[in-house]
């Protein structure tokens, strides 16, 4: 399998793992990340081929840069043990699980996962842990979740499951899941991991998934998942740097490059700090805007 | 003898005459002048005040010297809706016509009903830009008794300047015409739009019969077609069904893949040092192609930059375009629905244009060689650019030439846009079934696995690399596409020639082959 770690985490892509043409093709789109779905997606009676179609075309197919997730059954299903016996050999890049509730799921999955790393002789994994947030306990206990192991490096909220958990019926009005996405997003921050939003379901309302994904990157979610390629082009636009952001992002980086000869580590632009983490983002920006600074002539700084 | 893509090629041909070879895009025209044969417009006789109307389409042919051996053509202006081609030919079949050579610009779904009269001998000539279905299948199969030339849209204009193809009646379905024969596509209840490709047709044709449903007071506007060529006028219920001449290709695709594709094409474009104030452009309608224009009216107006010409086949998109002011002015060889007929009809700036001013080679300037950028699709292309717009991976005739190696020959960035895969078959291969455009012509492919930059246009890769779009060698890529799906068995053809794909320039780039269904 070649796939390399990827810094961002805009577009999440849901592909059902019983899917073959749409796995073959899962890499293409640009999404960021790509999650080969044994669990929701599948029904019970296809588990076990979906398992091995996954399986297979991990090894297979190029998914190019995207970070390539699987998400497995919960432990408690007659799957979730087989689903990781099966895929954590693989080692793809991270491993989503489902309707985690508590730092104790997390640390009952780990516990085989590296068990089974052990017994296939994986010493150095790579491999990430992403918990599903999607009942309403999961969100009382999301900041212990999120900070439960090293190998956590994102968290998800799941809107379908939750508002079913929470009795609500899940619209485009954001009010009833406001609560838990700002707590998903809180425990992330501060365990400076990324959270991802969870799916738009209407596939046709564009302007719809706009504006939630507006909202979603105003409150501090780093992405959002997908289940049509069609709206990667719309979350990618919104989460693209602005104009301004850009030439923010040039003019420190340039500075930094100047500063740097001379030694200095922290400097000032018109009067404010500039210091590491405030490098590191500008940086952020420029990856995403696909600009190699070395190579830059034209922009000027304002 | 060979031709200049390694195709073997004989020297004589029955049916269709001595061969010329294929030497390259611009070998014939590079001298800028041409010595090759040219016929003049028929001379014609009126009395004055007599009527041209005919009381049916039958009295029209008759007074038109049908013969055997004729020559009769067509326009596809009316696409899937055409309704004058297939009644035109049954009476000639019932006259007892027969070995009639079929010159109709493009044939279309609408035709099917062409195969018994191929089979019995009433049709044993084709001349088109596109075969499909199961026609294509019928001559695919060798039940033509002489091979189909295929040819592009500028192609055609020129074989009939030459005299290679002389048309002995024109029959030109009209939604408008007035009594003395001034017609135009662009308004009636049948509105197709431009006319384009009937215009040399009334020009050269031994006889003229304008066919229409709609007969409108003197004088019909706008005169797509003029009076001093048409020697009958038909008036007849319906040209055909409406509801199919406006065909659906001017939507934009839902297709996730599709959308991906032009997306990629699109940023390409953008980033190739073509996309600057002025430039020229056209994409083809439907997937896609379609698409493509999407995403570069959004850049254009991101970038606030505006085009000179949108050219080609219209469409109701295009038409937006216009209407936004993000081009100066649409030529209009062929257009797609309603929507555009309204804009033919009203804004000086959407101009109708006839083929040979469209495509043709052999004049002092067609439009195509004023392209900046063309984006167009493939059914199949090789790992040397070479890409196949008319036989499917199959075999089969499917497709058609239209205008794909005249604007690919002529605009200054070419870029092909095509899955790598269709299904599980490999569109990015080795080999192909056949060759309608030539590798010359194509600067840019755009696939979802990566975009391959032909190496014989200098900078144009480095240029890419920086915009970070993924650049791939076409051989690396042609490997990749067959790990994924295998290596499918070659078709096996029999040595029987089924049709001549002839270049613009009337040389001969590719030979079709009968399909021996034993092996497939």
């Amino acid at each position: 399998m070649k796939t390399k770690k990827k810094i961002n985490r805009r577009s999440i892509l849901y592909i059902p793992g019983n899917n073959p043409a749409m796995i073959q093709q899962g890499g293409v789109y640009g999404a960021d990340g790509i999650l080969l779905d044994l669990e929701d997606a599948v029904a019970p009676a296809q588990k076990d081929s979906a398992r091995i179609l996954v399986k297979n075309m991990i090894q297979l197919i190029n998914f190019y840069d995207a970070e390539v997730i699987v998400r497995i059954n919960h432990l408690s299903t007659p799957f979730g043990q087989t689903d990781l016996e099966q895929i954590v050999p693989l080692q793809p890049d991270a491993l989503r699980l489902p309707k985690i509730e508590s730092k104790q799921d997390v640390m009952d999955v780990l516990e085989v996962i590296e068990k089974i790393e052990k017994e296939n002789k994986i010493t150095d994994s790579k491999m990430k842990i992403h918990p599903m947030i999607e009942t309403s306990v999961g969100v009382m206990n999301v900041f212990e979740i999120a900070g439960s192991s090293k190998r956590v490096d994102s968290i998800s909220i799941g809107g379908q499951d939750l508002t079913a958990d929470m009795g609500i019926i899940k619209t485009k009005d954001p009010t009833g899941l406001d609560y838990a996405r700002k707590a998903v997003v809180m425990a992330a921050k501060a365990n400076k991991i990324d959270a991802i939003d969870t799916v738009f379901a209407d596939i046709e309302d564009m302007e719809g998934l706009r504006e939630e994904t507006i909202y979603a990157k105003m409150i501090g979610f780093s992405g959002k998942a997908v289940i049509n390629p069609r709206q990667i082009e719309v979350i990618h636009d919104v989460y693209a740097p602005s104009e301004e952001e850009i030439r923010k992002a040039v003019r420190i980086i340039r500075e930094f490059k100047k500063q740097k000869e001379k030694g200095v580590g922290v400097f000032a632009i018109d009067g404010k700090m500039i210091d590491a983490p405030i490098v590191a983002r500008a940086q952020h920006v420029l990856d995403i805007a696909n600009i190699n600074i070395d190579e830059l002539s034209s922009i000027k700084e304002n | 003898m060979k031709n200049a893509i390694g195709i073997e090629l004989p020297e004589y041909i029955e049916g269709y005459g001595e061969v010329e070879a294929f030497k390259g895009a611009w070998k014939k025209l590079e001298n800028e002048w041409m010595d090759s044969t040219r016929v003049a417009p028929a001379n014609k006789a009126k009395m004055p005040h007599s009527s041209k109307m005919r009381g049916n389409l039958k009295e029209a042919i008759l007074l038109s010297n049908p013969k055997d051996g004729m020559t009769v053509s067509f326009h596809h202006h009316l696409r899937g809706g055409d309704g004058v081609l297939i009644p035109t030919l049954m009476i000639l079949k019932d006259m007892g016509i027969k070995d009639i050579t079929l010159a109709s610009s493009s044939l279309t779904s609408a035709h099917e009903e062409l195969i018994p009269l191929i089979k019995d001998g009433t049709v044993t000539k084709i001349w088109s830009s596109g075969i499909r279905g199961k026609l294509g299948e019928t001559i695919s199969r060798g039940y033509l008794k002489y091979p189909a030339v295929i040819h592009s849209h500028g192609g055609r204009a020129r074989a009939i300047r030459t005299g290679k193809l002389n048309i002995d009646l024109a029959i030109i379905a009209a939604s408008a015409s007035d009594k003395e024969g001034n017609a135009t596509g662009a308004v009636g209840p049948s509105a197709f739009g431009s006319i384009g490709y009937a215009a040399i047709d009334a020009k050269y044709a031994t006889q003229v019969i304008v066919v229409t449903d709609n007969i409108v007071d003197y004088p019909c506007l706008p005169m797509s077609i003029r009076q001093s060529y048409v020697d009958h006028v038909v008036n007849v219920e319906k040209i055909g069904d409406a509801n199919k001449i406006a065909s659906g290709t001017t939507r934009i695709t839902k297709s996730p893949m599709d959308l991906r594709l032009a997306e990629l094409a699109a940023y390409a474009i953008e980033h190739s040092g073509y996309f600057e104030e002025g430039f020229s452009f056209q994409v083809g309608a439907g997937g896609a192609s379609l698409a493509v224009a999407r995403f570069i009216r959004e850049t254009m107006k991101k970038k606030n930059i505006k085009g000179s010409f949108m050219l080609g086949g219209v469409t109701s998109y295009v038409v937006e375009m216009l209407e936004e002011g993000l081009f100066n002015s649409v030529f209009d060889v062929q257009s797609f629905d309603a929507a555009v007929s309204k804009s033919l009809a009203q804004n000086t700036h959407h101009i109708e244009i006839p083929s040979t001013l469209y495509a043709n080679p052999f004049n002092c300037g067609c439009m195509t060689n004023k392209l900046d950028i063309v984006v167009l699709g493939a059914l199949e292309v090789d790992v040397n650019f070479n890409v196949n717009v008319i036989t499917g991976s199959e075999g089969n005739i499917r497709g058609a030439s239209g205008g794909h190696s005249d604007t690919a020959s002529g605009a200054k960035l070419t870029v092909v846009v095509a899955p790598s895969f269709r299904g599980r078959i490999p569109i990015i291969k080795e080999k192909i079934n056949n060759v309608v455009t030539p590798g010359e012509s194509v600067d840019l492919l755009v696939t979802e696995r990566g975009i391959c930059v032909n190496p014989n246009h200098t900078g144009l890769e480095e240029k890419l690399k920086k915009s970070g779009l993924m650049i791939k060698d076409i051989k690396t890529l042609a490997i990749e596409v067959q790990d994924i799906t295998g290596i499918p068995r070659q078709i096996k053809f029999k040595d029987k020639i089924v049709g001549i794909i002839e270049y613009r320039d009337g040389t001969v780039i590719d030979l079709i082959h009968e399909i021996d269904e034993n092996e497939a």
